[in-house]
């Protein structure tokens, strides 16, 4: 089953309409609606709900004043770092000010949407409106402060380095210097997000469902702000209709606020938020701007990389420094520089905060290291894949420590990875040594065409650890769950798989349950395409230690030697005699001795059924059952890479951007399903093509976002993305857990913006320094450089 | 602008939904999305903007692919509805166009496939065979986050064949 | 994102919706489609008091071509209008337009009367009709009326239409023999709002020689720009490639105020306006060529 492609266990109940997402649920819940900011900045001078007293079907409506004790704190810092020397965090109802346009302000719980919506439109807030800052340029400049105890809007400023890149630079035959940007944009999944909370009088006790992407990291929120223990709260994550990263984000304001109320009312409370919603008070990211010093040798080799950029982090960072962090460290790609040098300031804006989206800073590291390398090429007329092959770090010089700390606050040590053997599979796949000649000819029909390529590395798999259980039940079924969640990748085939293989029982025996606190309580979340490696690794070990006990009960049944013995098919027997065989179901009912007997298989376990009476029913350091509980831990991430290649035709009239052909190739060690590796890759580069050449946050200086709906922010549809992607795959297993996997979740959008800008370039003769490009942009760049 | 202290007239509407009859009462800004998934208990559709722009919630009113969030439950009074939940054949096995989803990979997170499902249902009623440029064209409507689209393309002409087959 | 509270009625006649629409005030609206008043319901960037729903107006569910008119009724849908093979046969340039407006499933329930009354300067048949100089009839309580498409569209989104009147056909003169007709637009994605639109009808005389160039814009002004572009398209018969609009292409470039927006700059839409017009025009022009050789 491990490594093979077959179709997915999850899809016969979604296709049948009978997914269970967070509105699916809670039929006799109370709806919640909020009154938010439609200020980017502002003081709250007085609140008036008088006008929603009077909409039939109300039931309460609650301000910043009406929040205890803990509810009334301001959100967590989640990620603490020593460089973050002013974190700033809202709270769940605006105290006396708002900070972006669709700050949480006032809540109304009602009936239904409708009424609920209908009272919040009733309420009447009186703003001061106070000057916005909107945009890097405006937060670097500090004329106006977002946070007044927060000078010059700076969050944190953190510099790591590797070597002297600047004396490199100093001494360096050639310098190039490049300034970048990236603009923001946002995950945008088609499930906003979404809370359901019922509180049980009874056992005082709270059952959330949430769309996030950690249920064990809603359940610690919750339970620390409505002061209960964590044993008191359950958190489900019903099916998630996609996350990107955006729902990695916790405790959202409602999803502090709607079990408070659940709570306060003593009525299961629910929240469904709208697109529009979704846009102006979740979470977006990728907003960079870029100043790159580069010293390089006749070669191209590059000697010293001095890297400054600015990092628009939003009004307030829950989330840390990950995001920036994450750019200074993958920005390195595949290559060695002789001396890096990186350094960020994070700054405050009046927007919306800024949270991981697929990539997580790794789009705008990559955008900027590639585009340096094509920088290079171009100053020394050189192959732009040559330059890159010279600056690689062969497989040889595996494990490679780059001398820096990486998101998980451990040395980044590459472990893994043959980058000139992706180069030579991506050059082949889009016919790189041959374009030339077709653009050429193309040139000579009148038609602009261009070739750009881009590398990527990838940390996935980050820790600090995932567990998993894996019970075989006395019916033969084995049951499954880890903590993590999921949201489409597939988890409970590609988890049954391995379980199916190493426990040597039928796919379609393995029930895969995630990212329930019921089911199992320990976990980190889904993220950082670490889900197959993490919570892949400790089912494997969980269904390796409920095997060798498998083994261990059967050949003391069976009077055999556990060396004897192997499972297939869901049959304990000894290898070639077929007779001497027992049923795992059984196998599992004889490790659980009984005194009662409560059906057949049960009796067949009982105090007078059998056993040696010289030794106790359940030998010492041994557990009653059938089961393995395990956790994987790994020492640090580990490094997955790929290349994407492009070829793209602008028109020479109307600059309207098409793509012609799409490549990749891709590492991301073993694989445990190919086609839903493949899924990934088609998903990330479709948001790689939106993120390049269609999507961004149009916010005005006043900071009103002017694209907050699906009109306006424009996501590919089908015409937009490639017609067909040409993936070729490399695998260099990780030696970091035990089968070998690297992450796949992310790649498929991290090389996007580098790759178009690149193509782009060489297909205009100008440098391409700011992305996503439109047409508008791209004829206005063709203006620029015609004069 | 409507006061607020109004409380919505009522109206009876009769909707026959895959097949079964269901009489409701609903207010006249009652949105056929919202009824089916709340008043009818049928949540198989999705909502993903209510400005008509995603295609989740696109259902079959009288044959016809449409935007639930764009229509008001009034105005479907007695007409005919097929929602995902009533595609499968009668003796319960997949249709063409859902076992075609997942023979070709063709959903992730499945927030977006129902209507993905209706839309190219309806379309192959009248397109039966169509080109690989039709298929993208059939499915242009609709967004979706996780597949990139590739693998619905294949499943659009997956569907065909299956429907050819199984008519033959 | 749900509607406020509005009253409702669904009128069988064409006498009693207007009835209705008398009765309620100011504040009413005919909903027909609803592709594009549902989303401003509910987005509550609209909230009227009350809403006539004419779908049942089986009346109006027309297509017809008679008196060198193509007529489409008020609650026929895009669908049915880019299916019906007369009224592409006779003005083909609704089945080019038609095809560009949003997408498949949205023009199974929009209307393209609908559309028409809704006066967005966007939209692919506002333009379709200024070109055409057709004309929209409506019914009010004081009887009916008929406006041309010249002094029908008042401002974005604003029409002629009376709160006691509804709109009940919108007709189109025919492509006349010798004549050609095209629909050109650029946007961002497929089925979006066009960056910039062009719509253009071009006449021959019998030695091929152009004796009427028009063109109508979209997303460049306020209502559907309309532009006499026949003086700049020569005399010369025969076949002609696109450069040779050229001149039209700056004429109509000079007549035009289009706004930047998050989504174009204005001088991309000028720009894009000189383009669009060629290529309209140079389509136009092979149609009519076909179309005077039999």
């Amino acid at each position: 089953m491990f490594g093979e492609p077959i179709a997915r266990l999850e899809d016969d109940r979604l296709l049948r309409g009978h997914g269970a997402y967070t509105d699916d649920l809670g039929h006799d819940a109370l709806a919640a609606a909020f009154v938010r900011s439609p200020h980017a900045h502002a003081r709250i001078i007085d609140i008036d709900v008088s006008g929603a007293l009077d909409v039939d079907g109300l039931v309460a409506v609650y301000t910043y004043e009406d929040l205890p004790g803990r509810v009334a704190e301001p959100l967590p810092l989640l990620i603490p770092h020593p460089a973050l020397t002013h974190p700033r965090t809202g709270f769940p109802l605006a105290a006396d000010e708002v900070n972006y346009v669709g700050e949480p302000v006032v809540m109304v719980i009602a009936a239904d949407r409708y009424l609920a919506e209908d009272a919040a439109e009733a309420i009447v807030v009186d703003y001061e409106p106070l000057p916005a800052v909107v945009g890097v340029d405006a937060a670097r400049d500090g004329e106006h402060l977002v946070h007044a105890d927060v000078p010059g809007n700076v969050a944190a400023e953190l510099m790591q380095s590797n070597g002297d890149a600047v004396a490199a630079i100093a001494t360096a035959p050639h310098v190039l210097e490049l300034d970048l940007t990236i603009e923001r944009s946002a995950s945008s999944p088609l499930e906003g997000r979404g809370v359901l909370a019922r509180w049980d009088t009874e056992s005082k006790r709270l059952r959330v469902w949430s769309s996030t992407q950690t249920s064990t990291g809603v359940r610690a929120a919750v339970a620390a702000k409505l002061d209960l223990a964590l044993a008191d709260v359950d958190v489900i994550t019903p099916d998630v209709g996609g996350g990107f990263g955006v729902k990695i984000v916790h405790p959202w304001p409602e999803e502090v606020l709607v079990p408070w109320a659940a709570r306060q009312l003593r009525r299961p409370v629910k929240f469904t938020e709208d697109r529009i919603e979704h846009f102006m008070s979740s979470a977006h990211e990728r907003g960079q701007q870029h100043r790159v010093r580069v010293g390089f040798d006749d070669d191209g080799r590059v000697l010293g990389l001095d890297v400054k950029f600015w990092h628009d982090n939003g009004a307030y960072i829950p989330y840390g420094l990950i995001v920036p962090i994450i750019t200074s460290t993958q920005l390195l790609g595949p290559y060695k520089p002789g001396a890096y040098r990186v350094e960020f300031t994070s700054l405050y804006t009046n927007t919306v905060i800024v949270t991981p989206y697929r990539g997580a800073g790794r789009p705008q590291g990559a955008f900027v290291m590639e585009r340096t390398m094509d920088a290079i090429a171009a100053a020394l007329h050189l192959d732009r894949t040559l330059v890159r092959a010279r600056n690689f770090i062969t497989p040889d010089e595996m494990p490679y420590d780059h001398g820096l700390i990486f998101q998980d606050g451990r040395p980044l040590v590459y472990d893994s990875g043959d980058y000139p053997a992706s180069l030579a599979k991506i050059k082949a796949l889009i016919g790189w040594d041959s374009f030339p000649a077709v653009q050429a000819q193309a040139r000579e029909q009148g038609r602009n065409l261009g070739i750009g390529l881009a590398c990527y590395v990838e940390g996935t798999g980050v820790g600090p650890y995932e567990g998993a259980h894996v019970v075989v039940e006395t019916s033969g079924k084995v049951k499954v769950a880890t903590g993590l969640t999921s949201q489409g990748q597939g988890h409970q085939t590609v988890f049954a798989q391995i379980v199916a293989d190493e426990l040597g029982v039928p796919i379609g025996d393995v029930e895969v349950t995630t990212g329930d606190t019921r089911a199992f309580g320990y976990a980190v979340g889904t993220f950082a395409s670490r889900a197959a490696v993490m919570s892949g690794s400790a089912i494997a070990l969980a269904a390796r230690s409920a095997r060798a006990k498998a083994i261990k009960v059967a050949a003391a049944a069976l009077e055999a030697s556990a060396d004897d013995m192997e499972i297939v098919g869901g049959v304990v027997r000894v290898k070639g005699d077929p007779a001497s065989a027992i049923a795992l179901g059984t196998v599992a009912v004889l490790s659980n001795p009984l005194r009662y007997a409560f059906d057949e298989a049960a009796k067949a376990a009982t105090q007078f059924a059998g056993g040696d009476i010289d030794k106790p029913p359940v030998a010492e350091g041994e557990a009653p059952g059938l089961e393995g509980r395990e956790f994987f831990s790994p020492i640090r991430s580990t490094f997955a890479s790929g290349m994407h290649a492009v070829i793209v035709e602008t028109d020479p009239r109307t600059a309207e951007i098409k793509i012609l052909r799409y490549c990749v190739v891709h590492d991301c060690g073993t694989l445990i399903n190919p086609r839903i590796v493949e899924g990934q890759i088609h998903g990330g580069v479709a948001q790689g093509v939106g993120g390049a050449l269609y999507e961004r946050m149009a916010y005005d200086e006043t900071g009103q976002l002017q694209n907050a709906s699906f009109m306006d922010f424009l996501m590919p549809y089908v015409s937009e993305v490639p017609d067909g992607i040409d993936i070729d795959h490399l695998e260099t297993p990780s030696p970091l857990n035990p089968l070998g996997i690297k992450g796949a979740g992310e790649a498929g959008v991290i090389p996007s913006a580098a790759v178009f800008a690149s193509a782009i370039e060489d297909a205009e003769g100008f440098p391409i320094t700011a992305m996503p490009i439109s047409p508008s942009e791209l004829f206005e760049l063709r203006q620029r450089h015609s004069g | 602008m409507a006061e607020a202290g109004l409380i919505d007239k009522l109206f009876d509407v009769r909707l026959v939904v895959n097949g079964i009859v269901h009489t409701v009462t609903v207010p006249a800004r009652r949105l056929l999305s919202d009824c089916l998934r709340h008043d009818l208990r049928l949540t198989g559709t999705h909502v993903g903007c209510e400005h008509g722009v995603c295609g989740a919630c696109t259902v079959l009113v009288d044959g016809v692919a449409t935007r639930s969030c764009l229509m008001l439950t009034v105005s479907a009074d007695n007409a005919e509805i097929t929602t995902v939940e009533g595609l499968a054949e009668a003796d319960g096995s997949l249709s063409p166009v859902q076992q075609a989803f997942a023979d070709c990979h063709g959903l992730q997170c499945g927030f977006c496939t129902p209507g993905f499902l209706t839309a190219i249902t309806a379309a192959l009623a009248d397109n039966p065979e169509p080109s690989h440029d039709e298929a993208r064209e059939i499915i242009g409507g609709n967004l979706c986050r996780c597949t990139g689209y590739q693998n619905i393309v294949k499943a659009v002409l997956r569907a065909s064949e299956l429907k050819r087959q199984r008519t033959s | 994102m749900k509607p406020s509270s509005f009253g409702y009625s669904r009128p069988e006649s064409v006498a009693e919706a207007v009835q209705v629409l008398a009765s309620i005030g100011p504040d009413g609206k005919v909903l027909a489609g609803g592709q594009s008043l549902v989303p401003l319901l509910n987005m509550r960037l609209a909230a009227p008091s009350h809403l006539v729903d004419i779908n049942r107006l089986s009346e109006l569910a027309f297509i017809s071509v008679a008196d060198g008119q193509v007529t489409i009724g008020a609650t026929a849908r895009h669908a049915d209008v880019l299916r019906d093979p007369i009224a592409a046969t006779a003005q083909p340039l609704l089945r080019k337009a038609l095809s560009l407006v949003a997408h498949p499933v949205i023009r199974n329930r929009g209307t393209t009367v609908g559309s028409i009354v809704h006066a967005d300067p966007s939209g692919e048949m506002t333009a379709v009709l200024a070109l055409l100089g057709g004309s929209v009839r409506m019914v009010g309580a004081n009887g009916q009326r008929c406006v041309p498409a010249n002094e029908f569209f008042l401002g974005p989104l604003e029409s002629d239409v009376r709160p006691d009147e509804l709109a009940t056909e919108a007709s189109f003169p025919v492509l006349p023999p010798s004549a050609g007709c095209a629909f050109v637009e650029v946007s961002r994605r497929h089925g979006d709002y066009a960056i910039c639109g062009v719509a253009a009808l071009v006449e021959l005389d019998e030695d091929g020689i152009v004796t009427r160039a028009r063109a109508a814009y979209l997303s460049v002004s306020g209502t559907p720009l309309v532009l006499d572009l026949t003086a700049a398209c020569g005399d010369v018969g025969g076949d002609l490639v696109e450069a040779d609009f050229a001149d039209a292409g700056r004429l109509a470039m000079s007549q035009v105020r289009p706004a930047d927006d998050i989504h174009a700059t204005a001088s991309y839409r000028r720009h894009l306006v000189g383009v669009l017009t060629e290529r309209a025009l140079h389509e136009a022009h092979q149609q009519a060529r076909g179309r005077a050789h039999g």
